[in-house]
């Protein structure tokens, strides 16, 4: 089982802030791929993958992460803080 | 060094701050200090939610303040900053850095700012009268991070 968190537009475009879900997906971007499968909302937020960032376990993380051992992985639009 | 991190929905009393960091710099001879506030963009914003990703974002700015004491010998560094509902000329956040000299205080807190901008998850949205839209990160603040 692994939390996914979803923020801002992508939180907006799925529908809700987190949930889990049961996957075998050993990469993120396998994950990715599976949800998009799911539903249109996910094939709306999962559209262009250079408008996202990834984090897995809290550290930002490339596409190509595995997921062996992870329990949180969060999605979300380039940071605009400060 | 002393590392102050603070991600807060609370309003910060700027000047209580500065004076606070001031008063606890072991000996620095040089205090740098920024406050970033919503700009009302012409009158035009009406607010700003500041959303950001609880635990991520303390660990992200610590690290970010561990890089720069790395960097610079700072004797304290303080990065405060915000989430929630906030109105235009609002503090949003704030860092403070202390050094012995003057140059490693100014160019430490550059380097906190330019990383929070784009590697501390914080999102923010603007409403105003056209409706709400989220903040586009500028290519600009990822090239920022090109001269450290």
């Amino acid at each position: 089982m692994i939390d996914l968190l979803y923020f801002a537009w992508v939180r907006e475009r799925i529908g809700l802030p987190r949930e889990r879900v049961e996957t075998r997906a050993e990469t993120v971007m396998d994950l990715i791929e599976e949800l998009k499968a799911r539903e249109d909302r996910y094939q709306a937020a999962f559209a262009d993958l250079r408008a996202l960032r990834v984090a897995v376990d809290q550290e930002l993380a490339d596409f190509t992460a595995p997921l062996s051992g992870v329990r949180e992985v969060a999605f979300f639009p380039p940071m605009t803080g400060g | 060094m002393v590392r102050d991190i603070r991600v807060q929905a609370e309003p910060f009393d700027y000047g209580a701050e500065c004076a606070a960091f001031a008063a606890r710099t072991e000996g620095a001879g040089a205090v740098v200090t920024f406050l970033g506030l919503v700009r009302d963009d012409g009158g035009r914003l009406t607010r700003m939610e500041i959303e950001h990703y609880p635990g991520m974002t303390e660990s992200a700015l610590d690290k970010i303040a561990g890089e720069a004491a790395g960097r610079w010998p700072l004797s304290a560094c303080l990065v405060l900053h915000r989430h929630g509902s906030l109105r235009p000329g609002e503090p949003i956040m704030m860092v403070a850095t202390a050094s012995r000299h003057r140059q490693a205080a100014f160019e430490a807190a550059e380097f906190l700012m330019d990383y929070l901008k784009s590697r501390a998850p914080f999102w923010k949205k603007e409403y105003g009268a056209d409706g709400a839209a989220w903040v586009a990160a500028k290519d600009e603040d990822e090239a920022a991070l090109t001269r450290w």
